[in-house]
């Protein structure tokens, strides 16, 4: 039994260690996001060649990382963490329904141009402006910018 | 007490004299016959790229509008600012509720000198101010333009603003100290042509300078800080510092500025946000020339530091 507690007790610790910050922990995510966004927004824009699988293993990632987003998105925003070096906008814990529904349609978009395997520029450019929209849309309303 | 009388006399004609100037002072100004010849004919397809330069859906839009919505111009969003609550009305084409039974007279005099059709003010949330550099041909062919798009019925509701800004006529005062065609930033003859159209697109149509320059206590914008970023006057944070100081966007390309115009994307990869997803999306409507033009005249600005206070340490 006491084995049991302790065994538990460190599993705790070891879940509120894995967001021991959950700005900084976000904050890894968005990054990640964008430097993915960004590499194929190169290609969007003809700056780099068109390769079918590297743009298609960019989709996974960016997949990956809407799924952990998606997954983790109660202990990535808990409340409170509205403060602090952080541009979360207050808006995410008036709306919280409003801002999951805006994380969900990212992924869900995100999700569909994985499948999608656009084969050319065209095709993964519909796919990217869509998802860029969504990035624009929760920007909107989830963030400020600040001093 | 002879003296008290007379100070008593001298207040009362020096008070009605500063009240019948200040109704002359205050009194809205119309355009002249000279800028009205001005107008010209009007064309449609020019007035598009006016039309998303102006930013006029940003605001007359339903809030939260997608697509072809953002073409019904129905007003209702609601602007919190420190002076109170503006909401922009409808100016489709609805004759009724809209602007539909305006002449383009009447729209230049709005643009270009914020005076309705009835010779009242408009407030400077509707940015006249900066509308006011406008050439009178563009307001035409815009005229042309917004004839094109759909009469919607529905008026939005009035203004909601506490004393003394609720009084219309003082607006007349504030525009001897802000109103001017003139350029915020003068440059030397021979400043390449890009600069100098991107100035006229950034300080007039486009009204960069509203958000993005702090505003003294009038509401007037501090010309000594042009674009240097500032408090944001709706909501909380900030707007950022658009020169290239400190804090700015010194280390953007050109080509930064430009594709951050076109497609959203910071050079870091970060994406637009706020109030200027909207904005950004009708940048995206204009040519590339434009938005090149745009990013040059940012790039020739004097540079300022951040003109909104540092975050506070957190805590």
């Amino acid at each position: 039994m006491r084995k049991l507690v302790i065994a538990i007790s460190m599993l705790a610790l070891a879940g509120s260690a894995a967001f021991a910050d959950p700005i900084l922990d976000r904050q890894a995510l968005m990054k990640e996001r964008g430097k993915i966004a960004g590499g194929l927004l190169k290609v969007v824009k003809g700056e780099e060649p068109y390769d079918a699988a590297a743009v298609l293993t960019q989709l996974q990632a960016l997949q990956a990382n809407a799924e952990k987003f998606d997954t983790d998105v109660e202990t990535l925003f808990p409340a409170g963490s509205d403060t602090g070096d952080t541009t979360a906008a207050p808006k995410i814990w008036e709306d919280m329904a409003g801002f999951k529904a805006a994380e969900q349609k990212y992924l869900a978009d995100v999700k569909a141009a994985a499948a999608a395997a656009p084969a050319d520029v065209d095709a993964l450019k519909a796919q990217f402006n869509t998802i860029g929209g969504d990035c624009g849309t929760c920007h909107q309303s989830y963030r400020i910018k600040k001093g | 007490m002879p003296l008290l009388k007379k100070l008593v006399g001298a207040v009362l004609v020096l008070g009605g004299v500063g009240a019948v100037a200040g109704w002359f002072l205050s009194a809205p100004v119309r355009l002249d016959a000279e800028t009205l010849a001005k107008l010209g004919p009007g064309d449609a397809a020019r007035g598009k790229r006016i039309f998303y330069a102006g930013g006029c859906t940003s605001c007359h839009s339903k809030p939260g509008s997608q697509g072809d919505a953002r073409l019904q111009l129905v007003g209702g969003l609601e602007l919190k600012t420190p002076f109170g609550t503006f909401v922009p009305p409808n100016i489709s084409q609805d004759a009724k509720d809209g602007i539909g039974a305006w002449s383009v007279e009447d729209l230049a005099n709005a643009m270009l000198k914020g005076v309705s059709p009835s010779g009242e003010h408009f407030y400077p949330a509707f940015p006249y101010a900066s509308y006011a550099r406008m050439k009178p041909a563009d307001i035409a062919d815009l005229y042309a333009f917004l004839k094109t798009l759909p009469a919607v019925a529905g008026k939005a509701p009035t203004n909601s603003l506490g004393f003394p800004f609720n009084i219309r006529r003082g607006i007349g005062l504030w525009k001897r100290l802000y109103l001017s065609d003139q350029p915020v930033i003068a440059f030397a003859d021979g400043t390449p042509e890009p600069v100098l159209a991107g100035r006229y697109l950034v300080e007039g149509s486009g009204h960069c300078g509203e958000c993005h320059t702090p505003r003294d206590f009038t509401g007037g914008t501090t010309k000594s800080e042009w674009l240097a970023g500032a408090t944001a006057a709706e909501g909380k944070g900030i707007v950022p510092n658009i020169t290239s100081g400190e804090g700015g966007i010194g280390e953007w390309s050109q080509a930064d500025i430009a594709n951050y115009l076109e497609t959203g994307f910071t050079p870091d990869f970060d994406s637009v946000g706020g109030a200027m997803v909207d904005v950004q999306k009708n940048m995206a409507a204009l040519t590339p020339d434009d938005r090149a033009a745009i990013a040059a005249y940012l790039k020739a600005v004097p540079p300022h530091p951040n003109g909104y206070p540092a975050r506070k340490p957190s805590s």
